[in-house]
């Protein structure tokens, strides 16, 4: 099964590319600096005192293992498969993104950095950045488009509250990808004392790799979860997760990609639906290949290789972007790759809600309108585990401005 | 030899630094824009930096990112920025054309085609600030092979274990970036380009034009004395952007050319 030559688990190669995607396409006042982070992390790769710290903190810091839930009254409802919600909305700070942030701020303390630097959309990875550098004293300076500063006002005080400088990025459209850029510009100036904590599985070599080892800590609990459910040795037979630029999904893919039986599907924001008129953020159903952010994926962009806009609901899938093994991973057709629209995500937000009491972030609700669809056509011994990432405190008054309630001075902000 | 090449011996052969000027095809509109890199030549700008305007220029500061902004307003794509050089070749097959931009505009085009295209509208050298050596098979290795030169930037950031792989490749010129930034951000000083100018020397015979926050004629002669020449963009796009006149914004570039070639 783990056949050296025959594995979907050896990737990336020396280059930094998964298939064809990948690479380094970054200006060369970072490549030395890309370079040192790819030789301090395959250094901590395999020091046992650096796995020994990440694991102290994920247990007493972030409250790991997260528990891996019988959805019992959602598979009575919908009448099929199994599903069992992989619970890292119940991380400290609310979703996933912490799981990858501590990796990369031990690796900064490691290398002596002192001041970090991070874009984030829905504001989770920011949050979370300013977390962690609020427990270590680290200088933070988050980058975010000033429309996503203000629809999602209650993160931005959150982050200021942890000590976090927060930028509002006015550049471009004034949105993530743009935040991104805007990171990428304060880190060829400040190369001396500045690392740069990239959220997503993207960006230029080492990140999509490291950002997916560090999150794989979903994939490999949930391996040991389900069979204290289901009995020794059980798998699921699908696993499911929403993609932004897909650190989720990827961190519960992985440990699962040369399991032949396991069916692995990513979810990605449909907006309005996937058309001509790119009101969503499908890079793999709606875009082609192409280079921004330091690597070659695929991106939503026009004839002429401009980069577009994304569209959706959610703030955090709102990247023209995707990490680029997602990108071999559905070129090489290991795992399948659809669409929600912001309509059925509001829907399977609801759902959760009803049936759960689980309120869920925007991002998971795609994953959870998925399920909905698939999983009444499934039978009954089928097991989807599905990635519950993040929590909908953030979400509410867009749900409810999506619900038609009036929410008062914060609501009207938030678009 | 192509024009880069000729046009840095004939310098050299005169004793004279050279002067380069960037401006971004289709700011603010493709008329002016052509307008503006004709008159280049008279002003004493012995090579042509022309920017592919994209979306998402991450190493360029907000001075540049606005203008490819203005530029893709007006429609403009690679396919005119293209036209923009042949339009130029008409009247002038001398002065080298640099293009200089984002690598997913090419890759969108096709990199053959577009290095067809490149040959076909007098293009000299291609300047890609997200393409490192490292990925050098992607553009730079066939660009070399279609007689294109292929300019790298070496940075601050680039040591002395690194600097060989820089230059393996490198045609043309060597483009030093004088600080660690954006484009249009931190002013050179000519106290630390000295050493780094000389550094880079001693590995290559090309070349060494220094660039990055040079925007006066002052600063213009202070750096070219202690290198081979020195470029200046974002100041030159900045008098594009307050709407100044071609002849305002053609005295403005004479005046930094007089001072890079007074040093």
């Amino acid at each position: 099964m783990n056949d050296l030559f025959n594995s979907f688990m050896n990737g990336p190669d020396e280059k930094g590319r998964f298939g064809n995607y990948g690479g380094r396409f970054v200006s060369e006042t970072l490549m030395p600096l890309i370079l040192s982070l790819e030789e301090e992390f395959e250094k901590a790769k395999t020091d046992p005192t650096f796995w020994a710290e990440m694991d102290d903190l994920w247990k007493h810091y972030v409250g790991r293992p997260s528990p891996l839930y019988f959805a019992q009254n959602m598979t009575e409802e919908l009448g099929g498969a199994k599903i069992y919600l992989k619970r890292d909305e119940l991380n400290h700070t609310g979703a996933h993104k912490i799981n990858n942030v501590l990796g990369q701020i031990i690796l900064a303390r490691r290398m002596g950095k002192t001041r970090i630097i991070a874009e984030t959309g829905a504001g989770q990875h920011g949050v979370a950045t300013a977390t962690v550098c609020a427990k270590f004293g680290l200088e933070c300076v988050i980058y975010m488009g000033a429309h996503d500063v203000e629809r999602q006002a209650p993160n931005v005080f959150r982050m200021k509250l942890l000590g976090a400088e927060v930028v509002p990025v006015t550049s471009g459209r004034g949105t993530l990808k743009d935040a991104m850029n805007d990171g990428l510009r304060d880190w060829v100036t400040n190369v001396d004392n500045t690392f740069y904590c990239i959220g997503t599985v993207a960006g230029p070599h080492p990140y999509p790799a490291m950002v997916r080892d560090f999150q794989s800590i979903i994939g490999k609990e949930v391996r040991w979860q389900l069979p204290e459910h289901e009995g020794e040795g059980r798998l699921p037979d699908t696993v499911i997760a929403a993609i932004g630029g897909g650190s989720n999904a990827m961190g519960l893919f992985y440990p699962f990609l040369d399991d032949e039986s396991v069916r692995i599907i990513g979810v990605e924001a449909g907006g309005k639906g996937v058309n001509a008129k790119m009101e969503h953020c499908a890079s793999l159903t709606g875009g082609r290949p192409g280079v921004l952010h330091g690597n070659l994926t695929y991106l939503l962009q026009d004839d002429d290789g401009q980069i577009l806009e994304g569209f959706s609901i959610s703030a955090g899938l709102d990247y023209p972007g995707i990490g680029p093994e997602h990108s071999w991973l559905h070129d090489t057709k290991r795992a399948e790759y659809v669409s929600i629209t912001d309509k059925e995500a509001l829907d399977a937000f609801q759902f959760s809600c009803r049936t759960e009491g689980i309120i869920p972030a925007l991002e998971p609700s795609h994953a959870l309108a998925h399920v909905m669809k698939i999983a009444p056509t499934l039978p009954k011994d089928h097991i989807i585990v599905m990635n519950m990432c993040g929590r909908g405190d953030k979400d509410i008054f867009t749900v409810a401005r999506h619900l038609g309630i009036e929410m008062g001075a914060e609501g009207r902000d938030s678009e | 030899m192509t024009r880069i090449d000729t046009t840095f011996a004939t310098l050299k052969a005169e004793g004279k630094k050279a002067f380069v000027a960037y401006i971004m095809a289709g700011d603010t509109d493709e008329a002016k824009s052509l307008e503006i890199m004709k008159a280049l030549p008279d002003a004493g700008v012995d090579v042509i930096e022309l920017g592919i305007p994209f979306t998402d220029p991450m190493a360029d500061g907000g001075t540049i990112q606005l203008a490819g902004q203005r530029a893709l307003a007006q429609g403009m794509t690679l396919q005119k920025t293209l036209d923009m050089a042949s339009e130029f070749r008409k009247t002038n097959d001398s002065t080298p054309i640099v293009l200089m931009g984002y690598f997913n505009p090419i890759f969108s085009r096709g990199v053959d085609a577009f290095l067809s295209d490149c040959t076909a509208a007098g293009i000299d050298g291609l300047i890609v600030v997200d393409l490192p050596p490292e990925e050098d098979d992607m553009l730079c290795l066939p660009a070399q092979d279609a007689g294109l030169n292929f300019i790298r930037l070496a940075t601050p950031t680039t040591d002395e274990a690194r600097l060989p792989k820089v230059l393996t490749n490198t045609s043309g010129f060597v483009y030093y970036v004088s600080v660690n930034g954006v484009t249009g951000s931190a002013e050179a000083s000519g106290a630390n380009v000295g050493p780094e100018v000389a550094r880079i020397k001693s590995h290559t015979d090309l070349p060494v034009i220094v660039g990055f926050g040079v925007n006066t004629p002052e600063k213009a002669r202070e750096i070219a004395s202690i290198a081979d020449g020195t470029v200046v963009g974002s100041a030159i796009v900045s008098q594009i952007a307050q709407g100044k006149s071609v002849e305002e914004v053609t005295a403005f570039v004479k005046s930094l050319a007089d001072g890079a070639h007074s040093a």
